[in-house]
């Protein structure tokens, strides 16, 4: 990268070096995009970026081919993904083998090489290009587009494409009243979960009169199976910096802090890198463009705790404290980080603050009547399209699931789909038509959360889903409140009785009324909401939990205490395959000749099922 | 609801304590960094140093999951108990890991060699079942995989800690030193 000469001083500094940007850059000059993030860095990414650059040298098409190092493309379950722009041409699943092909192919002849191509597996169609893929077709990608054109190492591609113009039009031709009016218009709300007005947090904020305030960005994406928050961190970092930077001159904030959780080191990573560079160019610190305003940005890890993403739970943190949740109020804007008017914002809903300053009437177009813009759901779990999907608020969660995310793996049923994470619930089929917007999910018992989506299949047994979130809730709850503490452990071992056969039908009761306890006596809104996985399974599955407790059977042959493997005496071959692997000792039998399994001795571990080739082991 | 502060309250509240506290768990970090894990006597001469009760760097110490009161092994183990992972069968993953070594999850085996650790969310989902080895990431992970992954993998361990032996050696030869054979 080039080194970062002059400061940017004004307004003008920013558009000279922007114009001078684009020039360099032309929208028709060819790259190659190669998927950082990851999943497809699992797959070998970094060492097909590598073979690209040198493919290119030996070519000699170093000055006329560039290469993007880009963060997440979205489609995470057909990594590695390699796309030839500006055609946008989109291989899937690339090896370092095909490094060359496709240059010589494709980037020189413009030819397409079939074979790399997405096919869809449903209709078997293939597609050369990305927008035509039935998985980008339908979404809307403002904020996870630009991640296409934007190398997360340099500022100077976020700055090609127009980059922290909404922090110079902000800070130049706004008051911090017009910019909160602006992000009140948009009807911004929080996308950590809770979906509270992000203008109306600042507005109250802007209200405090202070010499001191603060603005965070919560990045302490704790809700298991979403990772939206790391992607933007990873793929976009400037456009989260611009937002915290726009925010904190409309509330009157000189400081800012990004609190990201430590199981993200390559964000942490990134975030500092885009500070340094912010820092160079004179984006960020004293006198901003030219305007007067101050600000700087700093990074505090975490260290592993769900309930610090609780917004005074984090500060308590930040401040170097056991991350507990306080009575609200008061409310963060009137006493937060070291006392002073604070603002918590979640990652993604800052990196749409831009985008509104920028293109306000466009923004509230996107959405519902209550819920404006877009929302990236990690689209999980048993889906054939596994990735990141950012969609108009409002869109089904049929549409989600089925149409973008190609409808569920190896051709089994639908069962259910868990939105909110630990503080969420399950859906079954007969709600899919729900569209996702805040309020519709939260009055079918589930909530909008921080966008994990995760699918479950007719191999999911739902009292095993809801003893997985209470097992996880017992391990974060922080243990201030007694009834969340304790009534979590209740409820799960009532939980663990039922998915170990020896459940009572006095149980179902039980739980219920302990789940209403600890939704009412809880401080923090984790707590009260940590009886949704337990009330929306028992309100949408609840046959599930009487199959258990009556005929001691696990409709989703998950529950260890009531399957059984046995041998298909047909189909095994007796090559011994099963036998060998068994931990236990529990299979016997003569080579060439059908073996059997001795329940007495079987863990259930799953093994001889995972190495049989023949399809002989029958779990039942 | 308007509150103001002055500059003599600001110095009050921004004492210098505060700011002590604020780092802790940054401070935390980089011993654990350092020792692998919190050991008693570097964190009583912290409580010292920075005048922070013993109690409170043990109470913040115990609460946040990633730091470790006990050494912790010198390879890694971590599988990622996410929603995503689990409905794809992580629990049986961590059950055979945990088989395999005699070890349940925040232990570390005998001759300190392996630690395993269940995390709530890696955040790379799509990879799900995912086993973290020594940064090393292993995806779609199954029961049976296990016991050749350990296997590949502790010889991998092996070669590099005899060539960074051989390289301790002042050795000038080009030869990689004999080791386990690579698959």
């Amino acid at each position: 990268m080039r080194s970062l000469q002059q400061k940017i001083k004004t307004v003008a500094d920013l558009f000279q070096l922007q114009e001078r940007l684009k020039a360099e850059q032309p929208v028709d000059k060819r790259y190659i995009a190669v998927c950082g993030d990851t999943g497809c860095s699992v797959w070998g990414s970094k060492s097909i970026k590598d073979v690209f650059q040198e493919c290119l040298e030996y070519k000699g098409l170093e000055g006329q081919v560039d290469i993007k190092f880009t963060g997440c493309l979205g489609l995470c379950e057909s990594g590695p993904v390699v796309i030839i722009c500006p055609e946008q041409v989109f291989y899937q699943k690339v090896k370092e083998e095909d490094v060359q092909e496709i240059v010589e192919k494709t980037v020189q002849q413009g030819e397409v090489i079939e074979r790399l191509l997405y096919q869809d597996t449903a209709s078997g169609q293939k597609y050369v290009y990305m927008d035509e893929i039935p998985f980008y077709e339908k979404q809307q990608r403002i904020l996870m587009g630009d991640n296409l054109k934007i190398d997360p190492t340099s500022i100077y591609d976020y700055l090609a494409l127009g980059g922290y113009r909404a922090l110079a039009r902000a800070l130049t031709k706004m008051t911090p009243l017009d910019i909160i009016e602006e992000v009140k218009q948009s009807k911004l709300r929080g996308r950590g979960g809770a979906g509270f007005s992000a203008g109306n947090k600042w507005k109250e904020c802007y209200d405090m009169n202070a010499d001191t305030k603060y603005m965070i960005c919560n990045a302490d994406e704790g809700d298991p199976g979403a990772f939206m928050d790391r992607s933007l961190l990873e793929g976009n970092p400037h456009s989260v910096l611009e937002g915290l930077m726009i925010g904190g001159y409309a509330v009157g904030a000189n400081e800012g802090i990004i609190y990201v959780r430590a199981e993200y080191p390559t964000a942490v990573e990134k975030i500092k890198q885009a500070l340094g560079q912010a820092e160079e160019l004179g984006l960020l610190g004293a006198n901003i463009l030219g305007s007067g305003f101050d600000f700087q940005i700093s990074v505090t890890i975490g260290a592993g705790a769900f309930v610090s993403g609780e917004t005074s739970a984090m500060i308590a943190s930040i401040e170097g404290r056991v991350g507990e949740p306080r009575q609200k109020p008061p409310r963060l804007a009137q006493r937060g980080l070291w006392r002073r008017p604070t603002v918590v914002n979640n990652v993604e809903s800052l990196a749409n603050v831009p985008y509104i300053i920028r293109e306000g009437t466009r923004y509230r177009q996107t959405g519902t009547e209550k819920s404006k813009g877009t929302k990236i759901f990690s689209l999980v779990g048993k889906v054939v399209n596994t990735g990141l999907v950012e969609v108009p608020l409002g869109l089904t969660l049929r549409e989600i699931i089925f149409e973008i995310g190609g409808g569920i793996k190896d051709g089994k049923n639908f069962k259910a789909v868990q939105t909110g994470g630990p503080s969420g619930g399950c859906l079954p089929e007969y709600l899919l038509d729900t569209p996702t917007d805040f309020e519709e999910l939260n009055d079918v018992g589930s909530m909008m959360g921080s966008g994990g989506m995760i699918v479950m299949d007719e191999e999911t047994c739902m009292v095993d889903v809801a003893r997985y979130f209470l097992r996880f809730l017992r391990d974060e709850s922080c243990g201030k409140c007694f009834s969340c503490r304790e009534g979590i452990i209740r409820m799960l071992e009532i939980v663990d009785d039922i998915t170990e056969g020896t459940g009572t039908p006095g149980h179902i009761e039980l739980l219920r009324e302990l789940a209403g306890v600890v939704k009412d006596s809880t401080l923090c809104g984790l707590g009260q909401t940590s009886a949704n996985p337990v009330l929306s399974t028992l309100r949408y599955f609840e046959d599930e939990y009487w199959s258990h407790i009556k005929d001691k059977k696990c409709p989703g042959r998950v529950c260890k205490a009531l399957i059984r493997f046995t041998i298909d005496q047909q189909n095994c071959t007796g090559c011994g395959v099963c036998l060998k692997n068994c931990p236990e000792e529990a299979i016997s039998g003569e080579k060439k000749e059908a073996h059997v399994i001795n329940p007495e001795l079987c863990s259930r571990c799953g093994i001889c099922l995972d190495k049989c080739k023949f399809d002989a082991i029958i779990k039942s | 609801m308007n509150q103001s502060f002055g500059v003599e309250q600001k110095n009050n509240f921004k004492g210098e304590q505060e700011h002590n506290n604020h780092s802790i768990i940054t401070m935390l970090h980089e011993i654990q960094e350092e020792y692998n894990y919190l050991p008693e006597n570097v964190l009583r001469e912290l409580s010292k140093e920075k005048n922070v009760p013993l109690i409170d760097l043990y109470r913040v110490a115990t609460f946040y999951s990633l730091f470790s009161l006990t050494p912790k092994g010198k390879h890694k183990i971590v599988t990622c108990t996410g929603t995503a992972c689990h409905v794809r069968g992580s629990e049986k993953v961590t059950e055979e890991i945990s088989r395999t070594l005699g070890i349940e999850p925040g232990e570390t085996t005998e001759d300190g060699e392996y630690s395993l650790e269940a995390v709530n969310c890696l955040g790379a989902c799509a990879l799900a079942p995912l086993v973290v080895i020594d940064d090393q990431y292993h995806a779609n992970m199954t029961p049976g995989q296990i016991s050749s992954l350990l296997k590949e993998s502790k010889k991998e361990m092996q070669q590099e800690e005899m060539q960074q032996e051989h390289m301790k050696s002042n050795c000038h030869c080009s030869r990689v030193p004999i080791g386990p054979k690579e698959k």
